[in-house]
């Protein structure tokens, strides 16, 4: 449940109201220090928990900072810009900023931004991004313009994805807003319009903005004091396109409709969201932490000598001015549960009731919810289900209409935003028909091939085989190994043919093209690193496998009978590459009936059985390494999955395997190894025992004697 | 709370006799249990399972077959070849009757439940017509070759399935003569067996005869053709027992190794009208064999050699998921077979056939919480006391100041009299008792061993004064007119002035000893009592009864105490309510009169009537001592119930002084490692 604690005021010194009190508050390197700039000429850095400063530095009379300081946490160094132009980088032993580190840029800045794991990115305000350190290297050059005329930026800010930077930023011009996404891995800038859909006369005040693994949540608080949510991909699809997101109703009359200045929204995490403002027209202002998760009023806290509408979150710290102090307020957020969220807090269930369990009711809950809260709030109550559900149908509609006739990229275009529209309950047999649709398009017509679509749609979570049949045996067609590696991951229910199929496809497909897929390695951890690193270092021999004992194992068949290898050596090394690693591991987590999978293990010709084998044991090996029995890595397969597959594999292919002289050397080295392995399990029986009997000596030490005095304290 | 000495007793080498037969009365919900020491136990099965009435065994009275007749009536048949009928309000055996016909293997009684058939050693299945007051003979039906030991009716009385050795006989009532004979293999998984023992047979209304044998089979006949149709194989030991339910859709068995399997008669598919028998779900709480078997509507009750009684309720019968769903499992029985003398700190055992006399040690360490203190005296085995005759002894005690020793059998009734010289004892029997104390069924001594109070099997009360050797007869309570019902538990007053009797059903009758007169009687509850006392100095009488509740009730004002009427008006805590196994003793403190000493088979109690009374919220069992609390928390969260859970199997717990306890433990495992070896089952790695 999410409640705040008690504020407390942070500067001693009255600012100046207004939103020139304060520029900002920035996070320093150090944890629960704050670096405070105040508008004008002023930078403290704040120690919140002793709340007392601990420094400060101004610039000189004349001139005036003009975007807050920021801690550049690479280097532990602060940096300010004054003038618009002026940067000025210093650290904590640093008394005077007229005598530091200076450098005068030829564009004026908008923001620096500064967050952990990059270097600080500086945002002009013509919609260009530099980097720190390329600026500092010639602060003279040539700054673009990305904007147009009259074009200015609202807000901004800077996210991590994927331990690369993306910025993003929102312009405004004749009341149109733009939204920006620069990403720094791919180098791309994409430009979105803000569609405002309905609500075409409010006017956008705040900004704030998450991210969830491929969007970002960008959420706006309009005048008419409601939230709403827009969903920007980060990589889009076409990034010289302008393309419009649509934004749906978050959160209905957070704050009132007419509230001019003092509003402000900032989000705490996947489901709370702080907005300041008055709740009501009259009414004082207001800091309320809302669940959009259920639309609940989790806590508010009246603001009562006015604030400035600037509201910043860092560290479980909410930093706002209150009257004309920075005030900070404390933010927790425990695990919510349901009946938390509900406002039903009768925790212990009465025991003398054992009655049936009665569900709630989800369209009466809400309205109760609130009503144990607050009873005036009730009315602010949001019914977005109406909403929710009369936008579907049409973005569906037009999907499936240009699934029909248009582009793959057109269809990518739609589908994105359909994606970007919020899930209804249906959601999956949507994306179900939406998959069907598209394969029977391919079915007629075998060169449509969707693949980032499907690729797309996969990725959504919902998609079982048995909703989209047909989209594994197209995949196999194609030979589509990422796909099928994504669907055997994602699907609970795939046949076990099918599955012996990716098999065969997985066990076949040649190092060559595997080397132009992109394939998830989260399963293949210890292998794969230090191959990344051969990789770098030995790129000339790349091409035949990925280094010189892969190699030979990869082509087994042919160099084991030429150069038998001692054993030891040939499993230290994996016996096929990566990427086909990952893609086996894939199988190895497949869910599977022994019964009906073992026909179609007879069909997989002898040699890739034994790579397969050759790559189990190794995994085997790899497991017996250590004493957990498990593999490194996010997703590795458990020893069991693979002695599972060993003995499956060998059941299916017995006699085959027998045949082989190839297969015969792995077999005798398997068979040594588990023979090994049932010698340290006798051993570690007989053990087992004996400790069991000391147990049983200790207890019985406990319990057998027949008669004794005790003391016994009852309390 | 209070500091203690406990001695901690684990010499009461009892173990309870093997069960041989189970019959579940669905009228009354109770449920009758026979032992292989021929003790008959009555369980009421809605008084939370609480064994109300107990008949004692014989020693030539092996009972083979047990069942309820119509009227409530419970017949049980032996190996001595009689059949037996017993009286379940005055508690003692109506008749016997001689059935002429050897040993006696199995019963049945009729679906209209007149008429009793028995299977005997001579291969005879004979007829008995049930009269109102006994049973008459009526006639043989076709002898057959070998000992009849299962019996089963159609449920319209016009046939009956006989299992003796390697074939069952289906015969018309009508006539008396054998209708079909369907022969068992006898090959067990391809051996061939000497010989195919039928443990069990069930007729159905289709005509389906489903037998249980010692090959391990559970087999499915049809009567009409006398064919098999079904076979399954569960087991590959006897399968011994067998009960169907009263809607012929499920049925239990029990098998040699321990295992009870249910089937069901489930569609073949979804939605079909075609059903078939499928075995669905094999319970494993039984180490020994399963000799027993009973299908309550929501239960399956099943008990073998291994003493326990297993009642596992079937969850998919079960409406409500509460405590009530859970397993019990009966080991212990539900009354004291230990008596104590406070004043020399001896404990009296009562075992089928003798008693024991032991006094305790001593020490003089002292000790912290937890401390196991050194003896400076080991405790001493005094007394080993053997019954004469067959008969088990029904209820014993020693006086408290340790010179007098009663115990009872069904027809006779004994008094001695200790002598203590130094280290020797010498025991005196007191001659010539007056003829009518020749059973009883609860015996006591007053607090003073002045006075020895005899519950007997007629309902009445005697009052006797004991004198140095000798004895008084002095009054005796005449059960009320009309009611024949025995009183089982007493309770007298530490004054001598009151003496509290109750029986199985009816309320708990306080009597005046000084005028010799009925003083009141206690409001009747619906629970049967499992344990009262009288409180020093207050005359309150506690009560326990077998849903958990506790009444204390004031005997001077003839009415509840405010104690008892507020925790009445609160309620007890759930976890309370939710023990399984009764109160089985009450005592108090002397020094202290608010503190309440009560114990069942798995937890201690002391109530401190000062202290508020637990609600559901709060920690009812808190065994961690409060050490870094602060006093002010100590004091919030202490509650009335002060429990002990560090002694179990507990049979006996009493105060022997203000610092001291004694602790009767009875663990399990030396029960278990008593028992005959269990049928060796090869395990992995073994």
């Amino acid at each position: 449940m999410a409640a705040l604690e008690e504020e407390f005021t942070l500067s001693t010194v009255p600012l100046g109201a207004g939103p020139n009190g304060l520029l900002g508050v920035e996070q320093s390197d150090k944890t629960d220090q704050f670096l405070v700039t105040h508008g004008g000429r002023t930078v403290i850095l704040y120690k919140v928990s002793d709340q007392k400063p601990l420094g400060s530095w101004s610039v000189k009379q004349g001139q005036i900072i003009t975007c807050p300081a920021v801690c550049n946490f690479q280097t532990g160094e602060f940096i300010v810009v004054h003038d618009n132009k002026v940067l000025r980088i210093w650290n904590t032993e640093d008394v005077n900023l007229d005598k530091v580190f200076k450098a005068t840029l030829s564009a004026e800045i908008y923001r620096i931004h500064s967050i952990q794991g990059t270097e600080p990115l500086v945002l002009f305000k013509e919609g260009a991004v530099r980097g720190l350190e390329a600026l500092l290297a010639e602060p003279q050059q040539k700054i673009e313009t990305v904007l147009s005329d009259d074009e200015v930026i609202k807000w901004t800010k800077v996210f991590m994805v994927f331990r690369h930077p993306v910025l993003i930023f929102i312009t405004e011009k004749h009341g149109n807003h733009f939204a920006y996404i620069q990403t720094f891995s791919s180098r791309t800038l994409s430009k979105y319009t803000l569609f405002h859909g309905q609500e075409e006369k409010s006017v956008i005040q705040n900004f704030t903005a998450s991210v969830d693994r491929k969007f970002i949540s960008l959420m706006s608080l309009s005048s008419d004091g409601c939230v709403y949510e827009t969903l920007i991909p980060i990589h889009p699809r076409d990034p010289d396109e302008n393309q419009r997101v649509v934004r749906s109703l978050l959160l209905k009359t957070v704050v009132a409709g007419d509230a001019r200045s003092g509003v402000a929204l900032t989000v705490l995490d996947q489901d709370h969201v702080a907005v300041l403002g008055p709740p009501l027209p009259a009414s004082k202002e207001c800091l309320s932490i809302w669940n959009t998760k259920f639309q609940t009023l989790q806590t508010s806290r009246e603001l009562p000598q006015g604030t400035s509408g600037q509201l910043w979150y860092f560290g479980e710290n909410l930093f706002m001015l209150h009257g004309k102090f920075l005030t900070v307020i404390p933010y927790k957020c425990e695990v919510s549960s349901l009946a938390g969220a509900l406002g039903k807090l009768k925790h212990s269930q009465d025991p003398g009731a054992h009655t049936v369990p009665h569900f709630v009711n989800w369209e009466t809950s809400r309205g109760y919810g609130f009503g144990s809260q607050n009873s005036e709030q009730s009315k602010r109550i949001l019914r977005r289900r109406k909403i929710e559900v009369n936008v579907p149908p049409p973005a569906f509609e037009q999907l499936l209409s240009t699934i029909k006739k248009d582009s793959e990229k057109d269809i990518e275009v739609e589908l994105c935003k359909f994606l970007a529209v919020k899930r209804t309950p249906d959601f999956h047999t949507i994306v179900g028909d939406i998959v069907l649709e598209l394969l029977g398009r391919h079915t007629t017509e075998p060169s449509f091939y969707p693949r980032n679509s499907l690729m797309q749609l996969i990725q959504t979570h919902v998609l079982s085989y048995s909703l989209c049949p047909g989209l594994m045996e197209a995949a196999l067609e194609k030979t589509d190994v990422q796909m099928l590696q994504l669907c055997l991951q994602q699907f609970p229910d795939i046949p076990e043919s099918i599955t012996c199929a990716c098999l065969k496809i997985f066990l076949s497909i040649s190092d060559d093209s595997l080397q132009e897929t992109e394939i998830n390695m989260e399963s293949v951890s210890d292998c794969s690193d230090p191959v990344q690193e051969k990789m770098d270092e030995q790129t000339e021999i790349l091409q035949n496998g990925f280094n010189a004992d892969e190699q030979n194992c990869d082509s087994c068949d042919r160099k084991l009978n030429q150069k038998p290898q001692d054993a030891a050596e040939e499993t230290t090394s994996c016996p096929v590459v990566p990427k086909r690693a990952a893609l086996l591991n894939a199988i190895l987590h497949s869910a599977y009936s022994e019964m009906f999978l073992l026909p179609h293990l007879k069909d997989i010709p002898a040699q890739h059985v034994t790579l397969f084998l050759q790559y189990l044991y190794f995994l085997y090996l790899k497991c017996s390494e250590n004493a957990t029995m498990t593999l490194p890595g996010l997703h590795p397969p458990t020893l069991n999955q693979i002695m599972d597959w060993i003995c499956l594999l060998l059941d299916a292919n017995f006699t085959v395997v027998v045949m082989i002289p190839e297969a015969k050397r792995l077999l005798l080295s398997l068979y040594k190894f588990v023979k090994s392995q049932i010698c340290i399990c006798s051993e570690l029986n007989k053990i087992e025992v004996s400790f069991r009997e000391l147990q049983k000596l200790n207890q019985e030490k406990n319990n057998r004697e027949l008669y004794s005095i005790e003391v016994l304290e009852l309390f | 709370m209070g500091e203690f000495k406990v001695h901690r007793v684990r010499f009461f080498n009892y173990v309870p006799s093997g069960i041989r037969c189970v019959a579940y009365n669905n009228q009354s919900n109770r449920l009758a249990v026979s032992r292989t020491d021929g003790t008959v136990e009555i369980y009421n099965l809605s008084a939370n399972y609480f064994q109300e009435k107990f008949f004692p065994g014989h020693e030539s009275r092996a009972t083979e077959a047990l069942c309820w007749a119509k009227g409530q009536r419970l017949f049980s048949a032996g190996l001595n070849g009689e059949i037996i009928e017993y009286d379940l309000q005055a508690l003692n055996i109506k008749y016997a009757v001689d059935a002429f016909g050897g040993p006696i293997w199995s019963m049945a009684v009729s679906p209209c439940g007149s008429q009793l058939l028995v299977g005997c050693e001579d291969g005879s299945v004979k007829l008995f017509q049930i009269t109102p007051d006994k049973i008459q003979f009526e006639r043989n039906f076709d002898r057959q070759k070998s000992r009849i030991l299962s019996l089963s009716w159609h449920p319209s009385g016009t046939h009956i399935a006989a299992g003796s050795i390697d074939y069952i006989s289906v015969f018309a009532v009508k006539s008396g003569s054998a209708v079909h004979k369907m022969l068992v293999d006898r090959q067990y998984m391809g051996v061939s067996k000497r010989k195919c023992i039928i443990w069990g047979v069930a007729f159905l209304s289709d005509g389906t005869v489903i037998s249980v044998d010692s090959a391990g089979k559970v087999q499915f006949w049809d009567s009409a053709t006398g064919t098999l149709v079904k076979n399954h194989l569960i087991a590959n030991a006897d399968v011994q027992s067998i009960a169907v339910s009263d809607q012929e859709d499920s049925f239990v068995v029990g098998t040699a190794e321990g295992t009870v399997f249910h089937f069901q008669l489930v569609s073949v598919t979804s939605n079909s009208s075609e059903k078939q028998w499928v075995r669905t779900k094999p319970f494993q709480h039984h180490t020994h064999d399963v000799r027993a078997v009973a299908h309550s509507p929501t239960a399956l009750i099943s008990g073998g050699t291994d003493t326990h009684l297993v009642i596992r309720p079937l969850m998919e019968k079960v409406e409500v998921k509460n405590y009530d769903a859970a397993l019990r499992k009966i080991t212990f029985p539900h009354r004291r077979l230990i008596s104590c003398s406070k004043k020399r700190h001896l404990l009296l055992f009562q075992f089928a056939h003798h008693l024991e006399l032991w006094r305790l040690g001593s020490t003089v360490a002292t000790g912290k919480n937890g401390d196991t203190l050194p003896l400076s005296k080991d405790a001493d085995h005094l007394l080993h006391l053997k019954t004469k005759g067959p008969e088990n002894i029904i209820c014993s005690c020693i006086s408290p100041c340790g010179s007098w020793i009663a115990y009872s059998t069904t027809s006779r009734f004994f008094l001695y009299r200790l002598n203590y010289e130094h280290d020797n004892i010498s025991l005196q029997r007191v001659s010539k008792m007056p003829a009518f104390l020749r059973s009883a069924l609860q015996i006591l001594f007053s607090e003073d061993s002045t006075k020895l109070f005899v519950a007997s099997n007629q309902g009445s009360l005697h009052i006797i004064r004991l004198l140095e050797g000798s004895f008084k007869h002095l009054h005796t309570f005449q059960p009320h007119s009309g009611t024949v019902e025995s009183m089982c538990l007493l309770a007298v007053s530490p004054d001598g002035n009151w003496l509290a009797a109750s029986g199985t059903s009816a309320g708990v009758h306080v009597y005046n000893i000084k005028h010799l007169k009925l003083h009141c009687t206690v409001p009747a509850y619906n629970f049967p009592v499992t344990a009262l006392a009288i409180a020093p100095n207050t005359n309150n009488l506690v009560i326990a009864h077998s849903d958990q509740q506790v009444f204390e009730y004031s005997i001077p004002d003839k009415q509840y105490t405010e104690w008892s009427r507020t925790i009445q008006k609160q309620g007890f805590h759930y976890l309370w309510l939710q023990r399984d196994t009764p109160i089985t003793h009450i005592s108090f403190h002397p020094k202290r009169p608010m503190h309440i000493l009560l114990h069942d088979a798995y937890m201690f109690c002391i109530i401190d009537k000062s202290l508020p009374l637990p609600n559901d919220k709060t920690l009812l069992y808190n065994p961690l001592p409060p050490t870094n609390e602060s006093d002010v928390i100590r004091r919030r969260t202490a509650h009335a119930f002060k429990i002990s859970k560090i002694y179990k199997p507990l049979l006996f717990m009493d105060l022997l002084d203000e610092r001291t306890l004694v602790a009767v433990e009875r663990p399990l495992d030396d029960i278990i490692a008593q028992l005959p070896p269990p049928i060796k089952k090869k395990k992995f790695g073994t």
